[in-house]
């Protein structure tokens, strides 16, 4: 299997653009936005104003090359380390800072919004993809749902129920696989013996697609291919990206535990944003200044967004109580007095 | 003997383990190169290799699944699951497989297998990171709970888990890894499963726990013996089964009963302990029996988690509360 590609690491054109270089420059502009968040994120979980982060360094173009071929109404289920991706879909940033810091309110989308909280668990959320879009095509709508995971939550046995629900309903869901090389310490190999993730589409009746990973384009272009089926009634599709996973597994990790530095530096030769500053570059796309601009942009965004949730007044200790239920059943009530009188 | 946290003596009671019988191996998500997220199996792939301490899929349901197969075929499994959080897809398992076999099978096969597993919070993780749920692993039949509080007791039962012949979960509360060092023997022993532990005698009241809340309530009488009061503290150790004869002592000798978990109020290991206290104590007692739980909610996220989970204040105004005072 040859992954799709359409952007060489040095920038060139393997294939044919699918977008214009406005649109490469706004998505080169995201992605730069992303990994600003991502550095901001690990920077402040050292100075401890954040809980534990997992960082997504290495795999933007996945995240912004996906989401940029879906439409806003769209929906996105992803996980702990998919924060490009939910921005992108219209996630706020500080709602995601709010979470890191261990804050409730930072699961709330803002109305409209169709991206879900970040699943924690692996594995367990790619089913709700199925059903989102499922019932999405039950009420007569066309929105389609995308779901992102890692290659070690297809191991769980919920990947197989929501691969093989997608496959018997023709449910409109994308199903993106950031194989980015390891699971905490075990490599891709060690989780399944097949030779390619994508493979694993067969024994579900859904097309796989292997692509690579760190090319913003090729994403672009085969999440834009698999929207239009999923829209159009023609079912699922498995899409695995083939990236890499440039810091550790979370901020608790120790990566050189179980990898050499040899292959972290080996990947950065492939960095998804470097890659499409080289393209932008030879299609004179791109200067120092609008590097800079696009820089100090994504900087005062990622401050304010950080101000925003840091300023926001921490709730009270009984709030839990009012987050369980429609309306707080006795027993919450009960609790939350206890709660006050006992401490 | 060494000074060893709860970690380290769980790493030494596996080291043994695996040392002494062939047929125990060690079972889990990046138990191997990594030793552990939290480093509990560390070193124990370089010393017994990769077909002894195996490293795994994510895959929860996957590993008890395989365990139980490997425990009926003659295996020891000592599997691991990364957090109690991450338990819930290998509960089918564990409630319909390996609390069963036994009986399904008359005796003929059997399942002499642990499941490790942290739990509980306190350290102001992720979602789904500080569950305690233990009680619906107590309600399971078939199966043994055991819950360590300090490093001694978790080697010791560890290895009588080991060598129980049937399934034993162990649940290593998160915020005890660390939190505490003992002098630990260096050889093997064993503590038995089943039998709780007066950790501090008293005569006023009684507080019944175990885990992480043996140090919150040891904290919570040392409040109390400042105002007079003296409490008695007994660590069940073992939650499922239970041992009845300490819980209905303890509340003879105070007769003033304070139960307290941090897993959620609605039947949890507290309402148990209380069931009992009425059963078999309710003449020896002088006031009603309090339970100090955690709530019916979620625990909640890092910024306000230090609310959910019981602490010293919360248990000694329960103590209080029995005493009138
Ligand atoms: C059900 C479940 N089991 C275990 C974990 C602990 N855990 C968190 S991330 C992770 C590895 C996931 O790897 P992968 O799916 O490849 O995604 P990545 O972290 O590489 O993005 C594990 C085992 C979990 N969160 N949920």
């Amino acid at each position: 299997m040859e992954p799709v590609r359409i952007l060489s690491p040095d920038g060139s054109l393997v294939g044919d653009a699918p977008f214009d270089l406005e649109e490469a420059r706004r998505l080169f502009a995201a992605m730069v936005t992303g990994r600003t968040y991502d550095h901001k994120a690990t920077a402040m979980q050292k100075q401890g104003r954040l809980a534990t982060y997992a960082p997504f360094e290495g795999q933007e173009a996945c995240q912004i090359g996906s989401v940029a071929a879906l439409r806003p109404d769209d929906w996105l289920v992803g996980t702990y380390r998919d924060a490009a991706a939910m921005w992108f879909q219209g996630y706020p940033w500080q709602n995601l800072f709010l979470g890191r810091m261990g804050d409730e309110r930072g699961g709330e989308a803002p109305a409209g919004v169709n991206v879900t909280p970040p699943s924690i668990t692996v594995g367990g959320h790619m089913i709700h993809a199925v059903g989102l879009g499922w019932a999405e095509r039950l009420q007569g709508r066309d929105r389609v749902a995308l779901t992102l995971f890692g290659d070690g939550a297809t191991s769980e046995g919920d990947f197989h129920e929501a691969m093989n629900f997608a496959g018997v309903y023709a449910t409109p869901t994308i199903f993106l696989c950031q194989n980015n090389g390891f699971a905490i310490s075990m490599p891709r190999d060690r989780q399944t013996a097949a030779e390619h993730l994508a493979d694993k589409a067969i024994g579900y009746g859904m097309p796989g697609i292997q692509v690579d990973g760190n090319d913003l384009m090729a994403i672009y272009s085969v999440t834009r291919d698999a929207v239009a089926r999923a829209r159009t009634g023609e079912g699922p599709t498995f899409i695995e990206a083939l990236t890499f996973r440039i810091g550790p597994h979370t901020t608790t990790d120790d990566a050189g535990r179980y990898r050499e530095d040899g292959e972290v530096e080996e990947w950065r030769t492939r960095d998804p944003i470097d890659r499409v500053r080289a393209y932008l570059r030879l299609n004179d796309a791109w200067d120092e200044a609008w590097e800079q601009e696009t820089a100090d942009a994504a900087g005062d965004e990622i401050e304010a967004a950080v101000a925003a949730a840091e300023a926001l007044e921490p709730f009270g200790p009984t709030a839990m109580f009012d987050r369980m239920y429609a309306e707080p059943t006795s027993a919450m009530d009960r609790q939350r007095g206890m709660l006050r009188r006992d401490g | 003997m060494a000074e060893m946290n709860m970690a380290q003596a769980i790493n030494q009671a596996l080291d043994l383990a695996l040392a002494a019988d062939d047929a125990v191996i060690v079972f889990g998500e990046d138990v191997g190169t990594t030793g552990g997220v939290f480093r509990v199996t560390d070193g124990l792939q370089e010393t017994y290799g990769a077909e002894r301490v195996i490293d795994a899929p994510v895959a929860e349901s996957g590993i008890v699944g395989a365990a139980l197969g490997m425990a009926i075929a003659g295996l020891k499994p000592v599997a691991e699951i990364q957090f109690l959080g991450f338990a819930y897809p290998a509960y089918d398992q564990i409630v319909s497989h390996v609390g069963r076999i036994r009986n399904r099978s008359n005796h003929r096969f059997t399942a002499p297998m642990v499941i490790r597993i942290p739990f509980g919070g306190g350290i102001g993780a992720a979602e789904h990171h500080s569950e305690s749920a233990e009680a619906m692993l107590a309600h399971t039949p078939g199966v043994k709970v055991v819950v360590p509080s300090t490093p001694i007791d978790a080697k010791g039962l560890l290895l009588a888990a080991i060598e129980d012949p049937d399934p034993v979960i162990f649940l290593e509360p998160i915020r005890m890894y660390r939190a505490l060092k003992q002098e630990v023997p260096d050889e093997h022993y064993t503590l038995p499963i089943g039998v709780a532990q007066t950790v501090r005698e008293g005569v006023h009241a009684s507080i019944v726990t175990y885990g992480s809340m043996v140090r919150a309530s040891q904290r919570a009488a040392d409040l109390l013996a400042e105002e007079g009061v003296s409490v008695e503290i007994v660590d069940l150790r073992t939650i499922s089964p239970l041992d009845e004869d300490a819980i209905v002592a303890t509340v003879r000798r105070t007769g003033r009963l304070v139960a307290v978990t941090e897993g959620h109020r609605t039947g949890n290991m507290a309402s148990e302990i209380a069931a009992i206290a009425q059963e078999k104590a309710l003449y020896s007692l002088l006031a009603p029996v309090e339970r100090v739980t955690g709530w019916d909610t979620v625990v909640p996220l890092k910024r306000t988690e230090a609310h959910y989970v019981p602490g010293p204040e919360r248990i000694a105004a329960a103590v209080r509360r029995t005493l009138g005072t």
